[in-house]
């Protein structure tokens, strides 16, 4: 039998914000535990929470760029519940009144069409520390010891929908979570990278026949570290579901988690076993009141979104959608195609330079854009030349080739390697006499009027001038002199 | 008289004029705890050395002369709930039998910064959780007026060290009366501000939207010195107040004249102590007498301040006190064999007392899925109309005066078997927590020898009007003698 899916995440985020949510801890990876640590985000007697405003001003910006409603009222509620990682024995987060509710974030779904997939609410929330255990497990470890550095920093919590418009299939899950992450750096609230758990997913998922209208239970799969362990998780979840429906068997609501070892679900607590988190207001930070100047500086200093990038660019300069998508996928490499472009007399090749020359370059040197040595400003000036013909696409492989060693400039590497194209026409036609020569055979061909040929020599004319010949120039010289 | 029965006020005045020192005053009254504390227990810990070392500080400021604050050189016992830096703060409790913070609360610090000298740790019920000073790990403080009686809770050391000269001044903490309370039996002045008006930042938290840190002095003015040190804005604590603090001691010179004082039906009704009832009265026959208006009021929803209260309060502490769990800091229990679960269950039921344990257990109750509506949430609905009832009849008056408890101080462990009776001693003073108003008690005469507390009620922010008429009645009474 056929299924269809219904799958939605809940989606962690890590924001980037200097210091912690509650307290001027920084926000820093790689350090020495319990280095970033004070009073506050250890859960000391007597010590007090103060919001950090800038992750405020990062939730909403999440909000605005998913069309969300965002609430003016908001509120902190504890979460209640017992872990060493959690020092103060709850959780700061939100219940009701979350900073953004009833937003959608467009995917292209696997029919092909726009599917503005539900998201409930984006709330923030703090992080909890990380435990070091003695083993592999918590049970079997002889001691644990906590890491506090992580303890408040900032977590976003987007939450997507059951009933309005979930996602359809494992393929539209992926298509989802790289939309989002690629939204999310885009408007620089988190550098979501799964790796260092800046982006961490929970996902609810349900099966029913194809077409059928009715739900079954849906189970929770957490704890998968990387995109290929959820989809992973996502198969194989689907497939048990399955099994258990064809053998006319009930899904259980429970939670599980995916064993990266194993490659399986396994179950870590049945419904009954949820626990009652006792969420209340918390009483140590006040209503958050936003005002509309706050949201609207908000909203207009939003930075561009990869959709709204990805039509500038086709209508802009005339890009082909699947080069505009290149350039848009990561927000960096759309940041220098834009700073390029500003100086660039030809859009259209400066985006084929990009992706296929210095694309190559960053992937020889295994760097990403951001550490590309080219200057926007010299990427653009060194197409402009190929576009005008003062070097051809050989040599300016060449230059670019050592501007990203060097960093230089285009002109300074042609004067110093001496690549200035022959403009001198008695030099050219030394060159193609010479070559002439030692081709009489193919000159002959050429007298009788077959055309073929003229690339030979045009080719050879290159060798010899180390591609400082202006092809095109070559081919006029050849006309004219054999005039066939 | 010795130094350590002096009010500060006096001995600020002393100290400018070079009749005494700092260290003579500080000397006195440690004098006065080796002579009483092992009868009246009203600290976990003292300072001596540190004290001495502060006064000599204070004594070499005012050596080189200068305006100095107030409070620079008078000593002062901060109730255990308070951070110090370096000096153990136990909650009175076990599990942090052994806790040393690393931070100084705000209200603290600024008493630090203002010169002040600090004698001890003040005892009190395990995290502030009672109406007698009976439950604290350090054992009972007992009443200074009669040893055979409690001093109240939960601030009972801060309230019985003032009024035995084992200090000058002491930092209390009011969740539902334990800075007014404690103060009525001991037969001393104290004030809880308005909800925001001091940090709680370094205040380890039984209820936090009810905590509030005040003052304990011999006389109303007092203790306004001490509040007008510790009140502000504190960023570190976003619910303290952005609202101006004004110059609490201007205000108490201002008489009574014309000031029109609430007597409230409903706090002078069935289980009030007749004789209680009756000193009150006078007090407010005496103002009144003297130019106050007094009008008799209705705050129809105080049936409901009680319950209300353990709702709020318990809710809020069955949280904050999740903390402590053995993990970071204070008391740890556990086998070698157990696991972390274990650890917590064991560290937690050997390390909290048995009122800490039941109010933790009937707040968790509160919180539960499916009771949250029915019991927090009424609770919160019922605060709301409580905090109506005061704004309506502060339309109408000033203050409000009434009495701070419904009976005298009672003897050792006579209502320790009975919570619900333990319970009802908050009755008059909880109301004013769950509206956020500040209250100050003081003394308004003895029965048998045992002091009777007067309530003074102010609408929010409005302490100046409360040290304003407990200055007026002090000065009365001070004049009929």
């Amino acid at each position: 039998m056929e299924y269809d899916a219904i799958i939605c995440f809940e989606t962690h985020v890590e924001l980037k914000t200097e210091t912690k949510l509650f307290c001027g801890c920084r926000v820093a990876y790689d350090i020495p535990p319990n280095t970033e640590i004070c009073p506050v985000c250890t859960g000391q007697p007597g010590a007090l929470p103060v919001l950090n405003k800038k992750a405020v001003a990062y939730a909403i910006r999440a909000g605005v760029a998913l069309d969300c409603t965002i609430n003016q009222r908001s509120r902190f509620a504890r979460k209640n519940y017992f872990y060493p990682d959690l020092p103060k024995g709850y959780q700061i987060s939100q219940y009701e009144l979350p900073f953004c509710e009833n937003g959608h974030l467009e995917i292209t779904g696997d029919d092909g069409k726009p599917y503005p997939v539900g998201i409930k609410r984006i709330h923030l929330e703090e992080d909890a520390g990380k435990l070091v255990h003695s083993s592999d497990s918590f049970d079997d470890a002889d001691y644990s010891l906590v890491d506090y550095n992580r303890s408040s920093v900032p977590l976003l919590e987007i939450v997507g929908d059951h009933e309005r418009n979930p996602l359809r299939s494992i393929q539209e899950a992926r298509v989802y979570l790289e939309k989002l992450r690629q939204i999310l750096r885009y408007i620089g609230i988190s550098d979501c990278k799964m790796e260092k758990g800046q982006l961490r997913c929970d996902v609810n998922l349900s099966i029913r026949p194809k077409g059928a209208t009715t739900f079954n239970n849906r189970t929770e799969v957490k704890n998968m570290s990387s995109f290929r362990f959820m989809m992973e998780a996502l198969e194989y979840e689907m497939n048990r579901q399955a099994e258990i429906l064809e053998s006319g068997g009930r899904i259980e609501q429970e939670t599980l988690l995916f064993d990266e070892m194993k490659r399986v679900t396994l179950p870590m607590r049945s419904k009954e076993d949820a626990p009652d988190y006792r969420y209340f207001p918390d009483p140590d930070l006040l209503e958050v009141n936003l005002d509309d100047t706050f949201i609207a500086d908000i909203k207009s200093a939003l930075p561009e979104l990869p959709h709204q990038r990805v039509k500038k660019i086709m209508d802009a300069y005339d890009i082909p959608r699947e080069d505009a998508l290149i350039l848009t996928k990561d927000k960096d490499i759309s940041d220098y195609f834009t700073a390029c472009v500003l100086h660039c007399q030809d859009p259209k090749r400066l985006s084929h330079w990009i992706i296929k020359e210095v694309f190559r370059l960053l992937k020889e040197a295994s760097a990403a854009i951001k550490e590309c040595p080219i200057d926007p400003e010299n990427c653009a000036e060194l197409v402009n030349l190929v576009s005008q013909g003062k070097v051809t696409a050989s040599i300016g492989r060449e230059i670019l080739d050592d501007m990203f060693k060097t960093g230089e400039h285009p002109n300074a590497i042609i004067d110093k390697k001496g690549l200035k194209p022959i403009q001198d026409e008695d030099q050219l036609e030394t060159l193609l006499d010479g070559v002439m020569n030692e081709n009489p055979k193919v000159v002959s061909q050429i007298k009788e009027g077959n055309l073929k040929p003229i690339d030979f020599l045009v080719g050879q004319v290159m060798r010899k001038s180390k591609g400082k010949a202006n092809p095109k120039s070559v081919i006029k010289l050849i006309h004219r002199k054999l005039n066939p | 008289m010795e130094l350590c029965d002096r009010n500060a006020m006096d001995l600020a005045g002393m100290l400018r004029r070079g009749e005494v020192s700092s260290r003579e005053i500080t000397e006195s009254v440690f004098k006065r705890i080796d002579e009483r504390e092992a009868s009246i227990n009203a600290f976990i810990t003292t300072t001596r050395e540190i004290a001495l070392k502060q006064a000599d500080l204070a004594d070499e400021k005012f050596s080189k002369g200068g305006d100095l604050p107030l409070l620079t050189g008078i000593p002062v016992a901060v109730k255990d709930v308070l951070c110090t830096k370096g000096i153990k703060t136990t909650c009175g409790s076990k599990i942090l039998e052994n806790f040393v913070p690393t931070y100084n609360a705000t209200a603290f610090q600024k008493l630090q910064d203002a010169g002040a000298v600090i004698v001890g740790k003040a005892n009190m019920d395990e995290f502030a959780m009672g109406s007698s000073t009976e439950n604290s790990i350090a054992g009972p403080t007992r009443n200074p007026n009669d040893i055979t009686k409690v001093a109240g809770g939960s601030s009972g050391g801060s309230a019985a060290a003032v009024s035995s000269g084992e200090s000058i001044l002491a930092l209390g903490t009011d969740t539902g009366g334990s800075i007014r309370q404690p103060c009525a039996f001991c037969g001393v002045t104290g004030i809880k501000p308005t909800y925001g008006r001091v940090s709680r930042y370094g205040l380890i938290a039984y209820a936090s939207s009810l905590d509030q840190i005040g003052a304990i002095g011999k006389t109303v003015s007092d203790c306004a010195m001490m509040l007008d040190v510790i009140s502000g804005h504190d960023p570190l604590d976003t619910t303290s107040s952005q609202v101006e603090k004004p110059d609490f001691l201007k205000a108490l010179s201002k008489g009574i004249d014309g000031v029109r004082i609430g007597i409230p039906q409903e706090f002078f009704a069935e289980g009030l102590d007749p004789k209680i009832k009756e000193k009150v009265l006078d007090a407010v026959t005496l103002l009144e007498k003297n130019g106050a208006q007094v009008i008799s009021i209705n705050l129809p929803h105080s049936p409901f301040a009680i319950g209300a209260y353990y709702l709020i309060a318990t809710a809020e502490a069955s949280s904050n006190l999740a903390r402590f769990d053995g993990v970071k800091y204070g008391y740890r229990k556990s086998e070698d064999d157990g696991d972390c679960l274990a650890m917590y269950h064991k560290t937690r039921t050997t390390g909290f007392g048995t009122e800490v344990k039941r109010r933790i257990m009937l707040g968790t109750y509160v919180l539960s899925a499916g009771y949250y509506d029915a019991y927090y949430l009424k609770a919160q609905k019922a605060r709301a109309m409580i905090k109506k009832d005061f704004d309506e009849a502060f339309r109408e008056v000033d203050c409000i005066m009434t009495p701070v408890s419904p009976c005298l101080p009672f003897a050792l462990g006579e209502k320790m078997t009975d919570p619900l009776q333990m319970y009802l001693v908050d009755i008059y003073t909880v109301s004013l927590n769950l509206a956020g108003l500040p209250g100050m008690s003081l003394p308004c005469g003895t029965i048998d020898g045992l002091p009777v507390g007067l309530q003074i009620i102010g609408k929010p922010f409005d302490e100046g009007m409360v040290l304003r008429a407990g200055a007026a009645y002090e000065q009365l009474v001070e004049k009929q003698i």
